[in-house]
């Protein structure tokens, strides 16, 4: 196995340079941080809910990123999948999947923290947060299912299939917050008519927004970075991929 | 052949088998008879209403009766790889989902003929007046097809992975939540006397999960399929 040939013989590298610090991750982080700060204390306070109501800016931003982005990825990634069978499609559906996860549980969190003092209960089973959590655990069960296969392309073949089914089920979570009457507010942004938000709010929450597709993007390369060296790594020890 | 009628025959073979061993539908309407009686000591009586109670216990037997019968729809097929040879006849992959999920459908179906009268009998439900079978009959038709569509793909993916019996539930279940929002929701206005005009929303959010996840999952099959 490790003949002479075989050990001076150079694995092929991507070309991407390697080294050095994530300059986007860290411009993205920058970003994130300083459009929170304007959020806190550079925007107006709302009248009725208090200082309370700066984590929509945190908690939509993050919501938006990750059904939108993270999720639609995801779901678009693994039609393509099914379509090119291209390895870095996987790749790049699993890294969707993770990081989309991680902007998910944000949302879970942030919520919650902003639910006690508004609603006066940390949860309710109301048809949107339900759903959402029910996201959640989709795509956990996505990467559940992904450590639970061993076979190389018919992990990525299910994986494939359950992201698009995945995402066929978000425009149903959507719709739930349009069909039943909830506790969870209704839609001011991202309906048919204009934001009903006075217009300094709504610019922060275009930085804030900004600013989180920004890290979104800086994470999903480096996620995705991650696993391509993994893989490399992987088919260099000889292991199954 | 058809599709219809290959679709047909893998059913009836599903069927045939459950029908002469009787294993899996026995074990499905024990555990809903138990779940019904455990539920009903679950909670107290003089707090909760029978009435209030009664449609979130007939959708969460549903739920995981049905499981109980969508794991063994391709688990059948396991045993001396019996899949293969599926594989090999010439039929159309899209033909066999429709035949495992038809047998799904009757095999939850049957389970739903025999819970829905036992939980009228032990909640003493007026089930027998005006709108509420008929409009029961369509939630229940409606939602059930969209389990038995994810349901059925979901068996097939699940089946050889390890941890076979965990995933099937961890995958189908937040996609059962669309179908048994509205079905329970339904259910409580049927069981209070509503009019079928009512849950008309219901009914259309469910025909049109349907709609999307039958055509979905029957042309997402073929590729949990290839090898």
């Amino acid at each position: 196995m490790t003949t002479p040939a075989a050990r001076t013989a150079a694995p092929t590298a991507p070309s991407t340079a390697r080294g050095g610090p994530d300059l986007l991750l860290a411009a993205a982080v920058i970003a994130v941080a300083a459009a929170l700060v304007h959020a806190v204390y550079f925007t107006p306070t709302e009248a009725v809910q208090g200082p309370a109501q700066k984590i929509f800016y945190l908690h939509v931003s993050s919501a938006i990123v990750a059904l939108y982005l993270g999720f639609g990825l995801l779901a678009l990634t693994s039609a393509v999948y099914l379509w090119l069978r291209e390895e870095r499609v996987d790749r790049m559906a699993e890294s969707a999947a993770e990081v989309g996860l991680v902007f998910m549980s944000v949302v879970l969190l942030t919520g919650p923290i902003w639910a006690k003092p508004i609603w006066g209960t940390w949860w309710t089973w109301d048809a949107r947060l339900t759903l959402t959590l029910f996201t959640w655990l989709i795509v956990l069960g996505y990467l559940t299912l992904r450590n639970a296969i061993e076979d190389r392309a018919q992990r990525a073949r299910y994986s494939a299939v359950l992201g698009i089914l995945a995402g066929l089920l978000v425009p149903f979570i959507h719709l739930s917050t349009t069909m039943f009457r909830t506790l969870h507010p209704q839609p001011i942004l991202l309906k048919p008519s204009a934001p009903s938000m006075p217009h300094e709010m709504v610019m922060s929450w275009m930085y804030a927004q900004g600013a989180f597709v920004l890290l979104f993007v800086a994470l999903l390369r480096a996620r995705y970075r991650y696993g391509e060296e993994r893989d490399r790594l992987r088919a260099l020890r000889g292991e199954e991929v | 052949m058809s599709f219809l009628g290959t679709a047909w025959l893998v059913a009836r073979k599903d069927l045939l088998i459950e029908f002469r061993t009787r294993s899996a539908f026995f074990a499905a309407i024990v555990f809903a008879l138990l779940a019904v009686v455990i539920f009903h000591f679950a909670w107290d009586p003089t707090t909760v209403t029978a009435l209030d109670l009664a449609p979130g216990v007939l959708w969460v037997i549903f739920t995981f009766s049905g499981l109980l019968g969508l794991h063994r729809s391709f688990g059948v097929e396991e045993a001396d790889r019996a899949i293969d040879g599926l594989l090999a006849a010439p039929i159309g992959r899209e033909a066999l989902f429709a035949g495992k999920a038809v047998a799904n459908l009757v095999f939850v179906g049957a389970v739903q003929l025999v819970t829905i009268p036992a939980v009228a009998l032990f909640y003493d439900l007026p089930l027998l007046g005006g709108a509420m079978l008929p409009g029961l009959a369509a939630v229940a038709a409606l939602a059930t097809i969209g389990l038995v569509a994810v349901g059925t793909l979901f068996s097939a993916m699940t089946v050889n992975t390890r941890l076979a019996e965990l995933l099937l539930p961890m995958l189908a279940l937040p996609f059962f939540v669309p179908i048994v929002i509205p079905a329970a929701l339904s259910t409580a206005r049927l069981l209070a006397g509503r009019p079928l005009g009512e849950i008309r929303g219901y009914l259309e959010m469910l025909a049109a999960f349907d709609l999307v996840f039958v055509t979905a999952c029957t042309l997402a099959f073929p590729y949990t399929l290839e090898e």
